[in-house]
């Protein structure tokens, strides 16, 4: 079967998309107070990034950033082959705040449990929102994303891909058959 | 990387890259151990049982919790107080075992090969703990993990292993461990505590102690079993203290920056001098801490390979 790819999005339409979402979500937060921006491993990390830096130059401040990995939430374990285990790193405490959870493509929502489960472990936080640059559907839980930077609807069996550069800079999603 | 394992019963089934990976996910485990709640869901439903035929503090100890923190429910039989005084052999107490459907058995026990006699006749992972004079590979593990931690490498480094390698489970592993992570391992101890041809393992051997931590950045102090074969070996505990002692004054012949190590239980003015064993060089409690993030990992991965075949 040959692989079709068919590109969904370029690089400034990521930027573009991005550069909405963090308005939405200052709009919606009424400023930065409070808001920290959490980016799950990997992907969510460097566009958690990227809105960081985009919601600096909007509002001057620089909001904490931090990513988690949620590989010791997954609900999989043993019927997974790769066994990789990423980092936590997230240097402040997240009582009530505002935390922006970033990924980059949303299915079926079981690692945005996962985020969750994990996040609430670290602490109490006010509320927790998502962001999700790409979200393709075929939910299995009861979640919904705050922010989207783009609806797809897709095939199961299609795949998405959200590439970056060697700086973690988004530079374009596709669609894979 | 794909890691393709069963069971963990010495450090010698694993390549550099599998070993890296084990320390990569100890690094991982470790910043869970610094939170307020210190538990995580990853081995929610598994049962771990430490089954320890020799008596140990540390490793069992390290073993219960680095489960606990995981979710599964572990489980502690020691030989003293099991049906292994009434006679029962391994095989046997294994089997009962195994009829309660555990996931993980994590063993210590006084016969070399135990470990892997055990992973034979069980269908659920076997995580060796100790194995009489042959492997002890998460003291290995935790030692290199600690090693990374304070020196950003192990590759290149000298390290010096002092003090009865015949006996010590912990050594075989170390070597193994550390020369497959490219350090200069030199041994030093009495030649009544060196096995004959042990610089087949890929160490070199020191004339005496002095040429062993020279420039080392690593000196290891190994315990001497003063129980055990300590009485026979060396004249006096005074005598060996004199000659395989570390001190304040002998650790000055390694570099600046050496870290000092010791597996515990510390036999302070043999082995090690207070002055040392709490000295600004000593990382022995960084090691017991370690301990914990490195045997999450082993047992993350022991219940994460559940659909492997056999080794």
């Amino acid at each position: 079967m040959a692989i079709e790819t068919t590109e969904i999005l370029d690089r400034s339409s990521v930027q573009r998309a991005l550069t909405r979402i963090a308005h939405e979500i200052l709009e919606h937060n009424k400023g930065t107070e409070n808001l920290v921006l959490i980016g799950i491993r990997t992907g969510g990390d460097y566009l958690a990034a990227q809105l960081q830096k985009i919601i600096a130059e909007i509002e001057g401040d620089k909001v904490p950033l931090g990513t988690i990995d949620i590989t010791m939430y997954r609900d999989d374990l043993g019927s997974r082959s790769d066994l990789a285990m990423g980092q936590t790193d997230i240097r402040f405490p997240l009582g009530d705040r505002k935390v922006i959870l970033v990924d980059d493509v949303l299915f079926t929502g079981r690692t945005i449990r996962a985020a969750m489960d994990a996040l609430i472990d670290l602490g109490r936080p006010r509320n927790i929102q998502l962001a999700i640059l790409v979200d393709r559907g075929h939910r299995e839980l009861p979640i919904r994303p705050d922010y989207i930077g783009r609806n797809l609807p897709t095939a199961r069996n299609e795949q998405i891909e959200v590439e970056f550069n060697d700086q973690h800079i988004p530079v374009g999603v596709s669609l894979i058959k | 990387m794909n890691f393709q394992h069963r069971h963990v019963l010495g450090i010698k089934q694993f390549n550099a890259t599998e070993l890296n990976f084990i320390l990569d996910t100890a690094e991982s485990f470790k910043e869970i151990n610094t939170r307020k709640i210190k538990k995580v869901p990853t081995l929610r439903g598994k049962t771990i049982i430490n089954l320890f035929f020799e008596a140990s503090t540390r490793t069992r100890t390290s073993f219960e919790i680095a489960g606990k923190r995981l979710s599964a429910d572990t489980v502690n039989i020691s030989g003293s107080s099991s049906s292994v005084v009434k006679g029962e052999t391994l095989e046997d107490t294994a089997r009962n075992i195994e009829a309660m459907h555990p996931d993980i058995i994590v063993m210590r026990h006084g016969a070399s090969g135990a470990a892997d006699y055990l992973a034979k006749r069980m269908s659920c992972a076997v995580v060796n703990a100790g194995d009489g004079t042959h492997e002890h590979p998460s003291q290995a593990l935790l030692d290199s993990f600690t090693i990374r931690q304070h020196k950003g490498k192990i590759a290149g480094l000298k390290v010096a292993i002092v003090g009865d390698i015949t006996h010590s489970r912990v050594v075989r592993s170390n070597i193994d461990c550390l020369n497959k992570l490219g350090a200069d391992v030199w041994l030093s101890g009495p030649k009544t505590m060196l096995p004959p041809g042990i610089e087949r393992l890929g160490c070199k051997l020191a004339p005496s102690l002095a040429a062993a931590i020279t420039d080392a950045d690593v000196v290891m102090m190994l315990r001497i079993q003063r129980e055990r074969q300590g009485k026979t070996l060396i004249p006096s505990l005074r005598e060996y203290s004199r000659y395989f002692g570390l001190n304040e004054f002998n650790l000055k012949l390694a570099r600046p920056d050496a870290i000092v190590m010791h597996p515990g239980p510390m036999n302070r003015g043999v082995e090690i001098s207070s002055a040392v064993a709490d000295g600004p060089q000593n990382v022995i409690l960084d090691q017991v801490e370690n301990g914990v993030a490195v045997r999450m990992a082993l047992l993350y991965l022991a219940a994460g390979g559940e659909n492997l075949v056999e080794d």
